[in-house]
């Protein structure tokens, strides 16, 4: 079944979500995950020899059809995305958040030593970052970890394909078993 | 000397001890598991006593953080004795949580350096406020009276002798707070109906109801009411 491919390519060029591979399941009815798959690793390879103006991207668990970064400046120009522009304090914060989580307010500014309420708060008004609840200790703290939304932004496949931080031997430190 | 510290502090705004700390151990260029922990916590206070002089309000996270360097500092001064050899260096107590930092913070660059969605990559618009507010005409934002107006209609689907159970493996509001956020990521949107499945145990639809109005509290959904039907969606934000 060779048009495979070309249905689930039309369904990722409509959809404004990534697409999971359960979800292109759904609607082709038949086709075995490993087909769907398989189909999937072909679209990206094709994008690829292409080198157009779009790729095939994994993210949040599933699949997008998302403009090549080489093109982002003319994108701005045809629509104004507001931008991100995370301060380096929010990007600390939600760096620690993704590699700790499930992380409490404490957690972390015990690591960066600073009061961090209002990043907490404007980080979660940017979905980056969601409350799984509270903490049954004193004060019952409130529980954070991260939305798919941050997934979706940081191009990021899932929690496991979050970067390794680097080993901070650049300060030539004598330990190099820190962390896995 | 006075002028090396200004110039250094004009582009380098600390927002902690830690930043400071940092910020001194980079500029020297010391092994932060072998840190000169007299000359450090010397320059740690210059820069305190700068900073008073120049009237910015030195937090106490600041002093916490000098008194901790003093007293690793006094530690290192102290004889160590024979019968002494397994206890660890005193500023491995400065040297764990700089290591850490350390890594969250190049962690954080790594972030930044990523194809960003809506500043490197682009997708189709997945602006969901964008997307709702076409709708918006057709539903009303809902009031907690409508929404317990709506719980009390579930209530009475439950069969009345169904009272009181006493059930080990009851579930927790915060489970369900979890438990209903990945339906929310998979799902959108959800209708308030369908978040109460038909059978379900009085304690058990409680426990639900309560969990969705922590999370309307948390402001981590949004219930709106359709017009026609009266159909109540819930909205993940």
């Amino acid at each position: 079944m060779e048009d495979i491919k070309y249905i689930i390519e039309s369904l990722l060029f409509v959809s404004e979500t990534p697409l999971t591979i359960i979800r292109i399941q759904k609607v082709l009815g038949q086709a075995d995950t490993k087909e769907i798959h398989e189909a999937l690793t072909a679209l990206g390879a094709e994008y690829e020899d292409r080198k157009g103006g779009f790729l095939l991207r994994e993210v949040a668990g599933g699949y997008q059809i998302r403009s090549r970064p080489e093109y982002r400046e003319w994108i701005k120009r045809l629509i104004q995305p507001t931008p991100l522009r995370l301060s380096k304090a929010a990007l600390e914060t939600l760096a620690i958040i993704a590699y700790k989580q499930p992380a409490i307010r404490s957690d972390i500014e015990h690591i960066r030593g600073v009061d961090c309420g209002g990043i907490l708060r404007m980080l979660l008004e940017r979905k980056l970052i969601r409350v799984l609840g509270r903490k049954q200790i004193p004060g019952r703290p409130l529980i954070y970890s991260t939305t798919k939304q941050f997934l979706e932004v940081f191009d990021l496949k899932d929690l496991k394909d979050l970067p390794t931080p680097d080993e901070i031997e650049s300060l030539g430190n004598s330990f190099s078993e820190i962390q896995d | 000397m006075q002028e090396e510290v200004y110039q250094v502090k004009l582009d380098n705004i600390f927002e902690g001890p830690m930043d400071l700390l940092v910020h001194l151990i980079k500029k020297h260029e010391v092994d932060i598991y072998d840190i000169p922990i007299a000359m450090i916590t010397d320059q740690y206070l210059k820069y305190l006593q700068w900073m008073e002089s120049m009237n910015i309000d030195v937090a106490g996270d600041f002093i916490v953080m000098a008194a901790t360097l003093t007293q690793i500092k006094s530690k290192m001064l102290l004889p160590i004795h024979a019968n002494e050899d397994d206890q660890e260096d005193p500023r491995l107590e400065i040297a764990r949580p700089l290591a850490e930092y350390l890594q969250m913070q190049s962690a954080a660059e790594r972030l930044a350096a990523r194809d960003l969605l809506g500043e490197d990559i682009f997708a189709r618009s997945t602006d969901r406020d964008e997307l709702l507010a076409g709708r918006q005409d057709e539903v009303l934002k809902l009031g907690l009276f409508e929404l317990i107006d709506a719980f009390q209609q579930i209530l009475k689907k439950i069969s009345p002798d169904d009272k009181v159970r006493i059930a080990a493996d009851s579930i927790s509001v915060k489970n369900r707070i979890s438990q209903l956020a990945d339906i929310f990521e998979s799902r959108e949107s959800v209708t308030f109906e369908e978040l109460f499945p038909a059978g379900a145990v009085k304690s058990e639809v409680i426990v639900t109801f309560l969990a969705i109005l922590e999370m309307v509290r948390l402001s981590l959904v949004r219930i709106v009411q359709h017009v026609q039907t009266g159909v109540i969606r819930l909205f993940y934000i």
